[in-house]
């Protein structure tokens, strides 16, 4: 543990600041505080990835660094913000499982992830190897989050730190994508997000409610 | 081992226990209707047959295994017997409690009791003799007519009080598991053997089994042992048998029997199997550790102090194949040390569960003498009534709650300590699964607390719930000895664990190859089973500093200040109406594990509605796995017989038939 | 055991007996302030410590000796738990009597001895107390026990002084899962201290109490004593914290320049920790009783999560 650089060690620490909050989300019941979850997420993706750029020396990660903030710190929360606001839907999330047994699953989707990761952080020759499996448990968790939340906003929030997740795990195991990689994922979750946003509207335009269990009526009647 | 090892003087003093218990029984078996002479003459020297046995058991702990070929037995199939540092342990289990429960008998069997006193002490004793003949068998044809008469004695000692159709029921469904256990055991040797054709011990020590065969029959022991002592799933039996049986029968099936079981996987899994594999010992553990989880869940709901302890039972059972699992898991990878821990943890909670669940069961039999009344919603406030029974049932509480400095504490912290050295497993899934695992443990644990302040607040504290409580009478004389003798022995191994360790040690060497305490390390007054850096407890130390600190405490208040007392109605705030009924019950105690364990339990509520001149509100509290497992089970197996049923018709010439076809059938095939 | 470990010992002994009413009565100050309230005095909970001593005991009919003798034992339990935590100094000869685990085993003790003295006198609210009490214990105390777990594991002692000695002269590195235990600790402290949001030190309406319910009934030299231990329980609670999360300063052995240098320093350190639970405790509302699972659940898994976390990143 000693042995290892102090940039290394600060993103180990990042990897399990990360880990903490995907928990949160997992826990959390309100929608504001869910948003502010995720830009919290945001600032540790941060500074996870300027930490990367100043220990390895790789000048195009402070770029992604950048747009990080930018994108997921700033300019996210603040339309999620703004989409609560239009559509008036302050309520508390109620999940379907209860919160206690969420964690449980989650707990055991840790270790299956922690599992999964040890071969392939065994071959791998970055310092950083062992954030790989803390990064696909955030994934997993997200996904837990999309699965066991009934309404559209903390869906998309689960979405997007599914995004996170991903983005961790290129940047801390590998040193990150090509820019033009990056840049592309960064401006599909902006359309995303849009999209969805517009989407939202219609959908509460037919249903009254943004509750998804609505969209159940869509299907064929029998 | 290299030549037969010649029988010595414990082997035969054992044999000679067995013997002792079978004439005593024999004798009730003459004298069916004098109670009088059953209880005062019959139970006493039973008491001592088991002191002695116990005291030549525990100094047999460090002989070198002895072995006798006895000329009784099947036709050309001579019984062996042997007694190692293995039987000797479960001996001083079975001889200390069988004592402390037979004194406690002594004023407990009255006459009004269904089955005749004689009868009764009869079964009993066989009912011991039999346990003692499992604990020594070395063969499996011993082992298996010793296990299926202790199955057998404790069936009708369970429906004592036969003419109740519960208990009958619950008598059948004992004996059912109890026989599809044997099953599994009987399968179990069948595969050990390995084709010899030996079913001698000694010969499935040093056959080799290829293949999958090793697990095969591992398992099978499991399923069996299992059965015996209630793992999950098939624990149906024991809240039901327990509660049905008189309560010194209850001890002895909860204290001593349950260890049987024990003693058998001991015997199977890390005596006549040669190796172990590491998937075993984690699917002991999982297995155990929801058994513990499973059992002090639904401890928390009942209503029936006996079906508490029973579920309690369920819940001990569980951690003590947890500890097997981790022992098992360690050996395989060869780590001895560790594998020894765990081992001497599973021996020491073996060895408590039989001294605190006796006592407790015993507990609640003076309880229900003196009031006639089982149920947690019509007790309370006995502490006034019976204080010698309160005092002893709360250091049991204690000690099964896990609390220092009583020894349900020590075996839980080896558990523990063997637990958390496990990263050092070679296996990356085992080690993150571990402690996870032993948070499970720790859990399990907390609950317990939970559940044993529910059973002695509620039946001890608080104010009788029902008038006719204002009569309960203390225990007689030998029932307080024998109580007092437990509760002595679960303080005396709470604060002495060093030499219990040590006693401890030739069984710990035969299990896992090493003793559990590295040489030099602790001392009688201090345990530290790996070094004094990693770990180190020294119960009579925190004993002593409680009492110091306890007794400096009270004579500096009354030296400073004062000892002044005044006597007052309790606080009502301001609503003088206040009844005992007001009370929590044991109902509303359970409410909150209830809610959130909700997915556990398969409820039933009668809820009032506003309208009701008598409103009333019960609960019934029902196995999940009672309804998805067994039911289905037994719903097949009624289908099945009515498809076997249409061949019976009732006409002599259709079932010649049937013979005729089977003959031809036979001899097309045989040809 | 040497004379200055013998020394020590006592000294941290009574410096925990001495200075738990005064950290209480700091806590209670700072939550004033941060609520525009007019502050009681530092030093009101040595008064009313006294006050109470001084006073008759009124003990209810049909208590049994049980109920007199509880305010004894759970005294006596926080005590040797007291002796248990390094405060000032790792040299603690008691220490070597009781880890962890037994640490964890006193508070149980104290809980269950608390528990059933409440359900003696057979009030309604005694009873709900002491349900409420072990219903909170149950999730708490594995918790605890986790974060504790969490800390043997970095350590590879489950002896508080070791603990503690690895953990403040240690190589300088930095530990994720401390980081997780920490959250979950705080959690737990809050639960355990019958602080918000579980419990409410200042309720006066019996059906929301958790700890007051339980101690109802007594009064007098009784309730002076279970006073005491409660605050004994913050500042033991408060040292694990400290011991755990910022050992530095804790001085090595028994070095005595290094205890009188450490003792301005656990001073400074319980007087920001008092800070931050009264801030704790003013930003957040009570849950309803059946939210706490959810609450001390959560802790639970934090410290499950922590001993995972450092068997991934730190092994």
């Amino acid at each position: 543990m000693a042995g290892l650089p102090l940039y290394a060690q600060l993103i180990n620490l990042l990897a399990a600041i990360l880990l903490l909050l995907a928990f949160a989300m997992l826990a959390q019941r309100r929608v504001l505080s869910l948003i502010d979850l995720f830009a919290a997420q945001g600032v540790a993706l941060t500074a996870s990835t300027a930490i990367v750029a100043w220990g390895t020396g790789q000048t195009h990660l402070w770029f992604s660094a950048a747009l990080t903030l930018v994108l997921k710190v700033f300019v996210l929360p603040w339309i999620l913000y703004r989409l609560i606001r239009r559509l008036d839907v302050r309520w508390d999330v109620e999940g379907m499982v209860n919160i206690p047994t969420t964690m449980l699953i989650g707990i055991v989707l840790v270790v299956f992830s922690f599992n999964l990761a040890y071969p392939i952080s065994q071959l791998a020759s970055t310092v950083t190897r062992s954030t790989l499996g803390i990064a696909i448990a955030c994934v997993m968790l997200s996904f837990l989050m999309m699965i066991t939340r009934r309404k559209a906003i903390p869906q998309v929030i689960g979405f997007l730190s599914m995004e996170n997740g991903l983005f961790f795990a290129a940047t801390s195991a590998t040193y990150g994508m090509p820019m033009v990689v990056e840049l592309g994922i960064a401006l599909d979750v902006l359309v995303g997000m849009v999209i969805l946003g517009v989407f939202f509207f219609q959908i509460r335009e037919q249903f009254d409610s943004l509750d998804l269990k609505h969209l159940e009526k869509l299907k064929e009647p029998e | 081992m290299s030549a037969d090892p010649a029988p010595t003087f414990a082997l035969w003093a054992t044999l000679a226990a067995i013997g002792a218990w079978l004439v005593l029984g024999a004798i009730g078996l003459a004298a069916p209707r004098r109670l009088r002479f059953v209880s005062r003459v019959l139970f006493p020297l039973g008491c001592a047959v088991g002191a002695a046995l116990a005291a030549v058991a525990l100094a047999a702990l460090d002989d070198a295994p002895a072995t006798l070929v006895l000329p009784l037995g099947l036709p050309d199939l001579p019984f062996h017997v042997r007694l190692d540092a293995l039987s000797a342990f479960f001996l001083v289990i079975l001889g200390a409690a069988g004592c402390a429960i037979s004194l406690f008998s002594v004023g407990y069997f009255r006459s009004s009791d269904g089955t005749a006193p004689g009868l009764v002490c009869f079964l009993y004793h066989a009912f011991l003799a039999s346990m003692a003949a499992v604990l020594v068998a070395d063969d499996a044809y011993l082992f298996m007519v010793a296990w299926e008469s202790m199955a057998l004695s404790s069936y009708f000692l369970v429906t004592t009080e036969h003419r109740i159709p519960e208990i009958r029921r619950a008598g059948f469904l004992y004996l059912l598991i109890a026989h599809l256990g044997a099953i599994a055991i009987l399968l179990c040797f069948g595969v050990l053997q390995g084709g010899s054709g030996d079913y001698a011990f000694d010969a499935m020590r040093s056959a080799t089994l290829a293949g999958a065969w090793p697990s095969v029959a591992f398992f099978l022991a499991l399923f069996g042992f299992g059965a015996k002592a209630g793992l999950l799933p098939l624990h149906v039996w024991l809240p039901e048998a327990h509660p049905a049986a008189p309560s010194p029968v209850s001890a002895l099936m909860s204290g001593v029997m349950l260890k049987t079981a024990i003693y058998g996987l001991l015997r199977v899994g890390f005596d006549l199997l040669p190796f172990h594999a590491w998937w075993w010992g984690v699917v002991a553990l999982a297995l155990g550790l929801l058994t513990a989880l499973y059992g002090v869940v639904f401890a928390a709901a009942q209503t029936d102090m006996k079906r508490l302890l029973a579920y309690s039972s369920i819940e001990n059972i569980g951690i003590l194949v947890a500890g097997i699992g981790l022992a098992i898991l360690f050996s395989a990878y060869g780590m001895a040390p560790l594998a020894a821990i765990a081992a001497t943890a599973v021996c020491y909670h073996a060895l408590n569960h039989a001294l605190f669940k006796s006592l407790l069961f015993l507990a609640t039999g003076s309880v229900l003498h003196a009031t006639r009344e089982r149920s947690l919603g019509r007790l309370g406030g006995l502490i006034h009534r019976m204080p010698w029974v309160a005092g002893c049932a709360l250091v049991g509480t204690l000690a099964i709650a896990g609390l220092p400095p009583l020894n349900g504490f020590v075996s839980e912290w080896m558990l523990l300590q063997a637990f958390l050295f496990t990263p050092r497993l070679p296996q990356s899934f085992v080690n993150m699964l571990v402690p996870v695992l032993a948070a499970a443990l720790v859990l399990a644990a907390a609950l317990a607390a939970y559940v044993m302040v529910k059973f002695y607040g509620v039946v001890f504290l608080g104010q009788p719930r029902e008038p006719g409580l204002a009569n309960a009478h203390d225990a007689g004389r030998p029932e307080r000895v024998a109580l007092v003798a437990l509760a002595a022995g679960c303080v005396a191994l709470g604060v002495f664990p060093g030499p219990v360790i040590g006693l401890l040690e030739p069984l710990t060497v035969m299990l896992a190859g090493v003793p559990a305490l590295a040489p030099g390390q602790g001392s009688w007054l201090l345990l530290a089973p790996i070094s004094e850096q990693r770990a180190s407890y020294a119960p009579l130390v925190v004993l002593v500093v409680i009492a110091a600190v306890v007794l400096l405490a009270i004579a500096a208040v009354r030296r400073l200040w004062h000892g002044r007392v005044r006597r007052a109605p309790p606080w009502d705030c301001g609503f003088p109406l206040l009844t005992p009924r007001m009370q929590d019950t044991a109902e509303g105690f359970g409410q909150p594990i209830r809610q959130v364990f909700e997915p556990f339990f398969r409820m039933e509520r009668e809820l009032p509605t506003p309208f009701d001149a008598a409103p009333r509100y019960s609960v019934t509290i029902g196995d999940r796995l009672w309804h998805a497992l067994y039911l289905p089970v037994a719903r097949a197996a009624e289908a099945a017989a009515r498809v076997v049923g249409r061949l019976q018709q009732g006409r002599i010439s259709v079932y010649l038939v049937y013979s005729f076809l089977t003959l031809l059938a036979l001899l097309f095939f045989v040809r | 055991m040497t004379a200055s470990g013998f020394l020590s010992q006592l000294l941290q002994l009574a410096v925990a007996l001495a200075l738990a009413p005064l950290l209480v009565g700091w806590v209670n100050q700072c939550r004033a302030w941060l609520q525009n309230r007019g502050a009681p005095p530092l030093l009101l909970p040595y008064r009313t410590i006294h006050k109470l001593f001084s006073k008759d005991a009124v003990v209810a009919h049909g208590a049994s000796p049980l109920f007199r003798l509880t305010p004894y034992v759970v005294f006596g339990a926080m005590c040797c738990a007291a002796a248990i935590v390094p405060s000032l100094a790792t040299d603690l000869p008691f220490a070597r009597a009781a880890d962890a685990i037994a640490l964890v085993g006193l508070f149980a003790l104290a809980r269950m001895f608390i528990a059933l003295a409440a359900m003696d006198v057979g009030t309604a609210f005694g009873s709900l107390g002491a349900r409420r009490e072990m219903f909170v214990g149950f999730l708490a105390e594995p918790a605890l026990l986790m974060v504790l777990f969490t800390a043997s594991l970095i350590s590879g002692s489950t002896s508080l002084p070791t603990i503690v000695e690895t953990l403040a002269h240690r190589e300088l590195g930095i530990y994720p899962s401390l980081a997780f235990a920490g959250v979950a600790f705080t959690m737990v402290s809050l639960a355990e201290n019958a602080r918000i949001p579980v419990d409410n030190p200042a309720t006066h309406l019996e059906l929301t109490m958790i700890h007051e319910a339980m101690v109802l009934e007594y009064s007098a030299r009784h309730l002076a004593l279970l006073e005491w231990a409660a605050a004994l329980k913050l500042f033991n609670y408060s040292c694990i914290g400290l011991a755990l999360f910022l050992p530095a300063g804790i001085a090595e052995g028994s070095d005595w320049l290094g205890m009188a240098a450490a003792a301005p320093l656990l001073v400074a350190k319980l007087a920001a920790g008092g800070f931050a639970l009264a801030l704790i405790e003013t930003l957040s509302a009570k849950l309803r009783i059946f939210r706490a699972p959810e609450f001390l659940g959560t802790a639970f898994m934090l410290a499950v999560l922590a001993m995972l976390v450092h068997l991934l990143l730190e092994s």
